[in-house]
C-alpha cells in the first residue's frame, strides 16, 4: 500500500531542483578549484608538510586531483611512498 | 557617511539594471540622497526604467573625460527629488571608463549623496572592473536558475579577489509554484551553494514589465509581490531586520505529500 503510494507521489524520483542542487553542488566544486590554482597548490604543500611528519615521499610523482563520483566529489590523491620513518 | 554599492551579477538578463531602478526610487522614498551610475557602456538602460530618457544632456564618458562636471550630466528625477541618473553613454567601447576614473569620480560625489548605486555591466572583463572598483558594498544579483548561480559563484570569487568583503544576494525571478512543486531552486537552495546571505528574494512578476514600459519602476506599485520585495530590500539596506516574504501557500499536492511524510 504504501509502496504504491510512494510510485503515486514520486518519491523515488528526484525533483528537478534536487538535480539542479546536486549538479551545481559539483561543479561549483570544480569552478572554484579551477580558478584558484594557487589553492590547489596550496594545498599540496600542506598535505606534503604534514605526511612528511610520518613518512618520506616522492613528491614528483604525487598528484591531488578533484573526481566526480556520481553526484559528489572526491578529493583524490595519489602520494607515493618512499620510505617509512621508525614510529614512536 | 555615503555608502557606494554596485549591482553585479556576471550573467546578462538577471535583473542588475531593474534592482538598481528599484533601490534607487525606493532609497529616495525614504528622504536620502542617492545617484544611479549606469557603467554598463553601450548599453543605456537605466535611463528608460527611470523614464529619464528624454532628459539626458551630458553622459559618463563628458564627465570622466573631463568634459563636463558632474552635476551638469546628473539628470533629476522629476518625481523623486533626492534621486539623481548618472547615464552611461552609447559608445561601444566597455573599457572607455576606467577603474581609477570612477573611484576619483565616487570621491568626488560622496559628500553629496548617502547612497551611489552603480549598474554594473554583464561579464568579468574591464567593464566589471571599472564597476567593482569604487564599491565599498556588493549586490549580486541571480536568478534561480543553473547557470545564472554559477556565474554568481564566478563574480563572487573576482570580488573576494578584488577584497570586497560586504557582498549581498539578491534571488530575482523567483516563481513559488514552481518551487513548490520541486522544479526550481529557491533561496535557501542558493544561500547554501554560494554561502552568501541574501538580501532579498524577487518573485517573477509581470507588474515589472509593465512598470518597465510606463518607466516607473514597481517598487512604487502598492499591490506588486516584486514591489514589496524591493521594498524589504530597501529597509534591510538600512539596517532593518525584516522576515523574508512568505510566498503563496503550498498547494493541496504538497500538503498532501507532506501529510504522508513523503
Ligand atoms: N522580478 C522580475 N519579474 C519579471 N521580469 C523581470 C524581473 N526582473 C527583471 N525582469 C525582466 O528581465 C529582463 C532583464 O532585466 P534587466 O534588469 O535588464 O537585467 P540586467 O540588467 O541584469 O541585464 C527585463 O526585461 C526585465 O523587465
Ligand atoms: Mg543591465
Amino acid at each position: 500500500m504504501l509502496e504504491a503510494l510512494m510510485k503515486i507521489f514520486g518519491k523515488s524520483e528526484k525533483t528537478s531542483r534536487q538535480v539542479a542542487r546536486e549538479r551545481l553542488q559539483v561543479v561549483l566544486i570544480h569552478d572554484r578549484a579551477k580558478i584558484a590554482p594557487e589553492v590547489m597548490e596550496h594545498l599540496r604543500e600542506d598535505i606534503i608538510r604534514v605526511i612528511s611528519n610520518y613518512m618520506e615521499i616522492n613528491r614528483q610523482d604525487m598528484e591531488i586531483s578533484l573526481a566526480n563520483d556520481e553526484n559528489s566529489v572526491a578529493l583524490v590523491a595519489n602520494i607515493p611512498v618512499s620510505r617509512v620513518k621508525h614510529l614512536r | 557617511m555615503s555608502e557606494v554599492i554596485v549591482i553585479t551579477s556576471g550573467k546578462g538578463g538577471v535583473g542588475k539594471t531593474t534592482t538598481t531602478a528599484n533601490l534607487g526610487v525606493g532609497i529616495a522614498q525614504k528622504g536620502k540622497r542617492v545617484a544611479l551610475i549606469d557603467v554598463d557602456t553601450g548599453l543605456r538602460n537605466l535611463d528608460l526604467l527611470l523614464g529619464l530618457e528624454n532628459r539626458i544632456m551630458y553622459d559618463l564618458i563628458d564627465v570622466t573625460q573631463g568634459r563636463q562636471p558632474y552635476k551638469k550630466a546628473l539628470v533629476k528625477h522629476k518625481k523623486y527629488e533626492t534621486l539623481f541618473l548618472l547615464p552611461t553613454s552609447q559608445v561601444k567601447d566597455k573599457s572607455a571608463v576606467t577603474p581609477e576614473q570612477l573611484i576619483k569620480l565616487c570621491d568626488e560625489m560622496r559628500p553629496d549623496f548617502d547612497y551611489i548605486l552603480i549598474d554594473c555591466p554583464a561579464g568579468i572583463e574591464q567593464g566589471f572592473m571599472t564597476a567593482i572598483a569604487a564599491a565599498d558594498s556588493c549586490i549580486v544579483v541571480t536568478m534561480p536558475e543553473i547557470s545564472a548561480v554559477r556565474d554568481a559563484d564566478k563574480i563572487i570569487g573576482e570580488l573576494g579577489r578584488a577584497d570586497k568583503e560586504n557582498i549581498k544576494l539578491v534571488v530575482n525571478r523567483i516563481r513559488p509554484q514552481m518551487v513548490e512543486k520541486g522544479d526550481m531552486l529557491d533561496m535557501d537552495d542558493i544561500n547554501d551553494l554560494l554561502s552568501i546571505d541574501c538580501i532579498g528574494q524577487v518573485p517573477d512578476d509581470e507588474l515589472v514589465i509593465k512598470a518597465t514600459n510606463d518607466g516607473k519602476p514597481v517598487i512604487a506599485m502598492e499591490k506588486s509581490m516584486a514591489g514589496q520585495a524591493y521594498r524589504n530590500i530597501v529597509r534591510r539596506l538600512f539596517g532593518e531586520k525584516v522576515p523574508f516574504m512568505e510566498f503563496p501557500k503550498d498547494s493541496f499536492f504538497t500538503r498532501l505529500k507532506k501529510a504522508f511524510g513523503l
